[in-house]
């Protein structure tokens, strides 16, 4: 209890199991097969459960897993068993806004594939070998979105405050579009 | 591949959605060739980046060669100043994971970008860096990396210390250099760089626990900024708080004050976080609790799922030590039994059987019986356990616990969930006699339908323990023998044992059980005719009604006391011969592998005389080595060797220990020597011992040791003569004498003259528990009862004043050594009285039951009652003079 919180695995998958993006940061599932039967089984516990207004919790195999879902998008983040819930799902809430604002409120599968380089940066920021970088949804995407190649504006004029207000933008944009 | 070819087959359906439709590994590859070109175009190489970057992420994996291509390739983009495109290379640098000779091509260009005025170069530069670097590389950059972590721009800080984590546990002789750049972070005005730091720093000098406290202190004073840092101080303080208690036992939790400010919190995950500390702080009081569980409690009726998870998990395990404290909950949690979320609603429903009253037992199953049906077997099982307990607290109301019970016995469900019921209703018969026969009745229906081979077997041999012992034996025969007839060979096989001991144990059902016995003997199967064959050989099957014997009894149904390890490794080791394997020649020790594992572990490993020998096998090994030299060979049968005992202090000279090899007559003391100096050979030695404050052993043989060089163990032996049977008990000092001889180390040459010399022992002692193995038994009960109340002795002892009440029972214990039974010697936090079962083998072959109470009273005074029984009146005696004395 005295070790520093710990995410374990971050999963996007579609609505029907595949994966999207998913990022392991413990040895747990050393290989492959042993994360597809992870995935597939947190997938098909979770599917029937309505997960998308809050964030819904579960159990499997000693690590609690918390998953929100949006459209035919499922979000999942593991953590060890004794992990405290709330900081699992600071990181999901994080993950999972963050989403929403790079993909400026559409967030489905296509959208998703098609910024599939946003989505792995988002990962690559939210959290480092296990240890959380960053939870706030905005931070996140700024992070990310100054860096994109597609974000219109010359890269070298566009600052993090920029970016922040663009993101900002979105997200109102989307928690009215709702 | 499988994934792409399915994709194929919906191609309707998905060929608008994935841009990756049909990606292609080797086309990929081909596509990274542009990587190459003179004239980059970013956004098409960020793109061919996502490709490599999504096929990896599907799970697709590349060759050695095609990595090693694709990373050569990708250096190349260093050239570029787009920022995007850097980052899609930071991002598949660490994806490649490259080899160390790789890494060096990067390495340069990383070293740019870590001194880049751009942060985001920066930040992510040094991410990239510490993951790929080896030792060697850190030094180099370990200045930069000291700057970074006070760099003014958060991300730069945190990527840095976030690294500093990572490196700490492959270099930490490296990181920990950074502590004061790290203690400066600490004071960061950026939320996440205070967390980063103070995870980085505690990691640094968690072996440091006075370091660690004033940590703790003075950031409780100051202010931290981030919740998540927050959580960290509150699992750090409980980290000071649970070491410190261990001194003072008396006074006032340092920081729970602490604690409970954080309560007041406005992060619910610091809330949560502290209420979760203070429950689980050792020996926590209900004052203290309260403001916990009042928290919690307000939790519970959150409109979050989180939330209401994290509370009822935490109050479910709050409710296995304090019950009462959760009581408060129980309107709250009851309205959870209809959570959306069933794991919420288990949880719940097990902490309420656990804080219920009895007049709510019946009212709480019923809502039960309709969540049961649709919850995973896994929470099945946890309610299982949680009605077990709630039985054997409420006795009165087994009728509806064995009725819901045998209820689910009847519903689907899995082998664990079907083995916890069948557990559970044993139990239940076992404690509770009224339950005996509707208990037993509801098992034998169930082994009528029963898939798990496992299971009948275990339920068919409960029978034959319990079912002769019930008002009507008989009505369980038909149920027995329909097994017979229905089952698998190991079922119809344990069905046949069964029967007889039905026949052995009631007279008057005999003929007819020979009857059925006799029509087993035309069984196809080798085994279930075997049984039947003996069984009715051994029984007197001819007909006539006859009383059994008690040493056939004894013979077929008694228990077997020796461990089956010991008797598998016995069997293995006896060689067909003229002479008889003799099961009483198989040792009895009982190995308790955890802990012998953890003394080797404490132990610097040159101060091991012996060869740490795997557990299982020492006693082994030690008659083996015994038995190998003359002197001893005629001592008999060894009855029990102990654990070494150390007779130098770690790093001295010469390490040595002792290990006691008690036979009949004799005792051999075993002197494990191991020299750790380079520089010489050691001849000749003896442990020359006194014998003297030991009057009745007298010294019969020694047996030197010829060499002894450098770090490789050697043993010497001193035997002797004791009176037969008697547990004598007696203090020996040693001196350790010997021939030293100079060795020059470098060609390893010992010189030809030597010098006498002699090195002090400390002293070892021959103590009753010397005499006493541990022998577990499996049924405590049945076993005292079996052994009868003829030579129980009884009497009363005071301890004095102790440290604790769990210290005293371990001293007992340890005083007499003898195996504790049934986990009693584990003592519940905050117990004011205890009980505790032991069982041993005595010298002699003597079986020993010992059953010890210990109160304690406000003054830490203990009192102890000790009953023993055995099969002997004076080996009774002779366990209350260990203890008198």
């Amino acid at each position: 209890m005295e070790s520093c919180p710990s995410v374990k695995n971050i999963l996007l998958l579609d609505s029907e199991g595949n994966r999207v993006a998913v990022k392991y940061y413990s040895d747990d599932w050393p290989t492959n097969s042993s994360k597809e039967a992870f995935e597939k089984s947190v997938f098909t516990k979770t599917q029937k459960t309505n997960a998308r207004t809050e964030a819904e919790i579960a159990m499997f195999e000693n690590n609690i897993v918390i998953y929100k879902f949006a459209q035919d998008l499922h979000f999942f983040v593991t953590g060890g068993d004794d992990e405290n819930e709330l900081i699992i799902s600071t990181v999901l809430q994080g993950f999972f806004d963050a989403v929403g604002l790079l993909l400026r409120g559409n967030v489905d599968k296509k959208e998703a594939l098609e910024n599939l380089d946003l989505i792995l940066l988002c990962l690559d920021e939210i959290v480092d070998g296990g240890i959380i970088l960053e939870t706030d949804a905005n931070v996140i995407a700024g992070k990310v979105a100054s860096h994109s190649v597609d974000s219109g504006a010359p890269l070298s004029e566009q600052t993090i405050s920029q970016a922040l207000a663009t993101a900002r933008e979105h997200l109102t944009r989307s928690l009215l579009n709702v | 591949m499988a994934q792409f070819v399915k994709k194929d087959d919906d191609r309707d359906e998905e060929a608008e959605y994935s841009p990756f439709l049909g990606i292609e590994k080797g086309a990929v590859l081909q596509d990274a060739r542009v990587f190459n070109d003179p004239q980059l175009d970013s956004r098409r190489c960020s793109q061919v980046i996502t490709k490599l970057l999504y096929l990896l992420n599907q799970g697709e994996t590349f060759t050695k060669v095609e990595a090693t291509e694709v990373f050569f390739a990708v250096t190349k983009l260093f050239q570029s100043k787009d920022i995007g495109l850097r980052r899609m290379v930071y991002l598949i640098i660490k994806e490649l994971s490259p080899s160390s000779d790789e890494v060096i091509i990067v390495t340069s260009s990383l070293m740019k970008d870590m001194n880049s005025k751009t942060d985001v170069y920066r930040a992510n530069a040094i991410r990239v860096l510490c993951r790929i670097t080896d030792g060697t590389l850190l030094t180099q950059i370990e200045r930069y990396l000291k700057q970074a972590i006070v760099d003014k721009n958060p991300v730069v800080a945190s990527a840095a210390l976030v690294s500093g984590i990572h490196l700490l546990q492959t270099n930490p002789e490296i990181v920990k250099r950074w502590s004061n750049e790290v203690q400066e972070a600490v004071q960061s005005r950026a939320a996440l760089v205070q967390f980063h730091a103070l995870a980085l720093l505690h990691q640094i000098r968690q072996n440091d626990r006075l370091a660690v406290s004033k940590l703790v202190t003075s950031l409780t004073r100051g202010t931290v900024r981030s919740p998540l840092a927050q959580c960290l101080l509150i699992r750090y303080a409980s980290q000071v708080i649970r070491e410190s208690s261990m001194n003072n036992q008396s006074g006032d939790r340092p920081f729970y004050d602490y604690l409970e400010g954080c309560l007041r919190h406005k992060a619910e995950m610091v809330i949560f976080e502290a209420a979760r500390a203070i429950t689980e702080l050792n020996g926590v009081t209900s004052r203290e609790l309260t403001p916990a569980i009042t928290v919690l409690q307000l939790f519970l009726s959150s409109s979050k799922p989180v939330l209401r998870f994290a509370a009822v998990r935490t109050l479910n395990k709050v409710a296995m030590t304090h019950p009462m404290a959760v009581t408060n909950c129980n309107i709250d949690m009851e309205s959870l039994i209809s959570d959306q979320n069933r794991s919420i609603a288990t949880l719940a429903i097990t902490s309420l059987l656990k804080t219920g009253n009895e007049s709510g037992v019946d009212r709480l199953m019923k809502q039960i019986t309709n969540f049961m049906s649709d919850i995973a077997d896994e929470f099945k099982i946890v309610v299982v356990d949680a009605i077990r307990s709630l039985c054997l607290k409420f006795p009165l109301k087994y009728r509806s616990l064995m009725n819901f019970l045998s209820n689910i016995l009847r519903e689907e469900g899995g082998f664990e969930y079907k083995k916890a019921i069948v557990d559970s209703i044993v139990i239940l018969i076992r404690d509770i006699p009224d339950a005996k026969e509707s208990g037993l009745l509801h098992l034998c229906e169930f082994i009528e339908d029963c898939e798990f081979t496992y299971l009948s077997t275990q339920i068919l041999h409960f029978l034959g323990v319990e079912g002769p012992k019930t008002s009507d034996p008989s009505k369980y025969i038909r149920y027995i023998y329909n097994r017979v007839i229905l089952e698998n060979a190991t079922v119809r096989a344990s069905a046949v044992s069964t029967l007889a001991k039905f026949g052995a144990m009631v007279d008057s059902l005999k003929p007819r059980i020979f009857i059925l016995l006799r029509r087993c003997l035309y069984d196809n199967d080798d085994e279930v005719r075997d049984r039947a064959t003996l069984y009715l050989n051994t029984l007197g099957g001819d007909g006539s009604v006859v009383e059994t014997e008690k040493d056939v009894k004894d013979f077929l149904f008694g228990s077997l006391d020796i461990p089956l390890v010991n008797l598998e490794t016995s069997l293995k080791n006896y060689e067909p011969t003229e002479e008889h394997f003799d099961i009483s020649s198989v040792p009895k020790e009982v190995k308790s592998q955890p802990l012998a594992e953890k003394k080797s572990a404490g132990k610097k490993p040159t101060a091991l005389g012996a060869p740490p020998a795997a557990p299982t096998s020492t006693v082994d090994a030690y008659e083996k080595l015994l038995s190998s030299i003359p002197e001893f060979s005629t001592f008999g049968q060894l009855f029990k060797s102990s654990a070494p005992v150390e007779l130098t202090e770690a790093e001295t000279e010469y390490a040595v220990n002792v290990v006691k090899h008690i036979f009949d007559k004799h005792v051999v003391f075993q002197y494990n020597c191991t020299n750790t100096i380079p520089e010489q050979l050691l001849e000749n030695v003896v442990v020359v011992v006194d014998a003297s404050e030991a009057e009745e052993f007298a010294e019969v043989a020694t047996k030197p040791l010829k060499a002894l060089p450098y770090d490789t163990p050697g043993q010497t032996f001193v035997a002797f003569e004791k009176p037969e049977g008697v547990p004598a008990v007696g203090r020996f000092s040693n001196v350790l004498k010997f021939i030293v001889k100079e060795v020059d180390p470098s060609t390893g040459e010992a010189e030809e003259d030597g010098v006498e010399d002699e090195y002090q022992l400390e002293d070892s002692e021959i103590v009753a528990a010397d005499y006493m193995l541990k022998v577990g038994v499996s049924n405590f009960r049945n076993a005292w009862e079996s052994l009868g109340p003829d030579f129980e002795r009884i009497d009363e002892y005071g301890l004095g004043p102790r440290e604790s009440l769990s210290e005293a029972v371990n001293a007992v214990v340890n005083l007499l050594g003898m195996q504790p039974c049934e986990g009693t010697e584990v003592v519940a936090a905050n117990s004011r009285s205890h009980s505790c079962l032991l069982s041993g083998v005595y010298i002699g072959n003597v079986k020993v039951l010992v059953r010890l109470s210990f109160g304690v009273d406000s003054s830490k005074e203990v009192a102890m009652k000790l009953a023993v029984r055995s099969e002997d009146e004076s080996v009774s005696d002779a366990i209350h003079e260990i203890v008198a004395n």
